[in-house]
């Protein structure tokens, strides 16, 4: 049986679990159970990130990034999450694309990264373009299926007060319906977004994952979970400031 | 009866769902006169519903005529009203939006500023007795309340022919009676014509001027009609117990036991 917690109760467990996890780290380092060359002791991290953000890279590498994730994830989210409820709506666009869909969909970002440099070379639109695609898929599904589930008494309600047009009831109806279902696709994106920036970053373009890779190539450890630490901070932050977005726009949900 | 006071009015009309193979209803006839009530009656899953949807013009005929004011669809952009309403069963609210918006749904696409329509959904919500609700969201309604702004919503573009699909059916029985009243006192007020679908012979008498019974089938069909002349509804005087032994009849697709014939049986 599981413990019901209080909110604080939770928050100090929680906090106790991150200072347990780097607090065992640190000893397993210092005792030479693990060898300090393959994995950075926690107390190299902070003179390593400083070093860093002394040179410039480190907010160089974050601007970088954000460009491509930011304008990625729009590009993605929105067409994924257009398409996805055209598809929804449109028995027969769906039924046009199903194929289509079912050859694409298994294709992993990382796949797109050859035609994404051959396409648009080593750019920001290459990186843009492999998160875009990424962050597309979870939308279209998440918007696919909210769509779907709309209750089709909704429809006729809207035939019968005059919004039983194609845009009467995308707007009146399906995009407010759906909007849960959607604001979570673009929540799960958000999250794909940072994932595949690693990816998309992978081939050179510069970013978080371009100074991962050039930190990984010198051995220079500590360098990398540095990073690694930045993208899991920048992935807090965007997802707490989408609950915000998502918490207006649903605001209407208990 | 001139054609100006007709409002709706169905000649033969059928509806098959597969092409003509099966029909639901057939040769079914009905006009409805400006100002009436009429009772659609008839048992659960005979096509009460379907026939109120032909008349909303959600659904279209297989074979017969449909007329009256124009059909769902209104033609002009400059109109203010919408020709016909309908209120469904389970009210039907849009979860997103607060009481006074969702009265206020109808009227969007019509050509009416925005205080007009808020003035149109506000003087609805009062008919009904919700003005103090207009900013709840319905999942903080009753169902009561909720049937009740479901028959604001529909009021509030003003149309020639509220149709009701047995909109009291899922309430309890308190809260149906004190609606049935309550719709008794807006129709006096408004005197819209209103077609009102029922499976209950009660409420059917209790609300109605003419009683039109669905029945038999499939295909279903009108067996029977009575235009009422009462002046008190009240079940326990005789006038309604005979009513209703007529349209117990007319459902059963039984001979009319007329009204005499049963006056005396009552009163035994």
């Amino acid at each position: 049986m599981s413990v019901k917690l209080s909110g604080p109760a939770r928050l100090g467990l929680g906090l106790a679990g991150l200072v347990l996890f780097f607090g065992v780290w640190e000893a397993a380092v210092q005792s030479g159970l693990l060898p300090s060359g393959m994995v950075p002791a926690p107390s190299s991290l902070g003179p390593a990130w400083l070093d860093e953000v002394r040179g410039g890279f480190w907010q160089q590498a974050i601007l970088d990034s954000l460009n491509h994730y930011l304008l990625g994830l729009l590009i993605g989210s929105v067409l994924g999450a257009g398409l996805g409820i055209l598809c929804g709506m449109l028995g027969v666009l769906d039924s046009l694309l199903e194929g289509v869909v079912r050859l694409l969909r298994p294709v992993p970002g990382l796949a797109w990264v050859p035609f994404a440099i051959l396409w648009f070379g080593l750019s920001t639109a290459g990186a843009t373009f492999v998160i875009a695609i990424s962050v597309f898929w979870i939308n279209f599904y998440a918007a696919h299926s909210a769509v779907r589930g709309v209750d089709p008494e909704l429809y006729e309600l809207a035939s019968a007060f005059g919004h039983g047009s194609f845009v009467g009831r995308l707007v009146k109806i399906v995009l407010p319906a759906s909007a849960p279902g959607i604001m979570a696709g673009l929540r799960t994106g958000l999250g794909q977004g940072w994932m595949s920036v690693v990816a998309a970053e992978l081939f050179g373009v510069p970013g978080i994952g371009a100074r991962m890779m050039q930190a990984s190539s010198l051995l220079a450890t500590d360098v990398v979970v540095v990073y690694m630490l930045t993208m899991a901070m920048l992935y807090a932050i965007t997802d707490f400031l989408f609950g915000f977005v998502r918490k207006w726009v649903l605001r209407w949900q208990p | 009866m001139s054609r100006a006071d007709m409002v709706a009015s169905l000649q033969d009309v059928g509806l098959s769902h597969d092409g003509g193979a099966h029909f639901v209803l057939r040769h079914v006839s009905l006009t409805l006169e400006r100002g009436e009530f009429v009772a659609l009656l008839g048992p659960s899953g005979v096509g009460k519903s379907t026939l109120l949807r032909v008349l909303m013009g959600l659904m279209h005929p297989t074979e017969g005529q449909t007329g009256g004011s124009a059909c769902a669809a209104d033609a002009g952009a400059q109109t203010t009203r919408r020709s016909r309403a309908m209120v469904f069963q389970d009210a039907r609210l849009l979860p997103w939006r607060s009481v006074l918006r969702n009265v206020m749904f109808g009227l969007e696409g019509l050509h009416l500023s925005k205080s007009e329509k808020i003035t149109r959904a506000q003087e609805a919500l009062r008919l009904v007795g919700l003005e103090d609700a207009q900013d709840r969201l319905p999942r903080r309604l009753s169902g009561g309340q909720r049937q009740r702004v479901g028959v604001a919503r529909a009021l509030t573009v003003d149309p020639d022919l509220l149709l009701m699909d047995e909109p009291f059916g899922a309430l309890d029985p308190i809260t149906r009676t004190s609606l049935q009243e309550e719709l008794q006192r807006i129709w006096q007020q408004t005197h819209k014509t209103v077609l009102f679908v029922t499976h209950d012979i009660e409420e059917a008498l209790r609300l109605a001027t003419r009683v039109v019974v669905l029945a038999g089938g499939p295909p279903a069909g009108i067996t029977g009609e009575i235009v009422l002349d009462m002046p008190h509804r009240n079940p326990d005087t005789p006038a309604f117990r005979t009513y209703a032994a007529r349209l117990r009849a007319m459902i059963a697709g039984e001979p009319d036991p007329g009204g005499e014939a049963y006056w005396r049986s009552a009163e035994i």
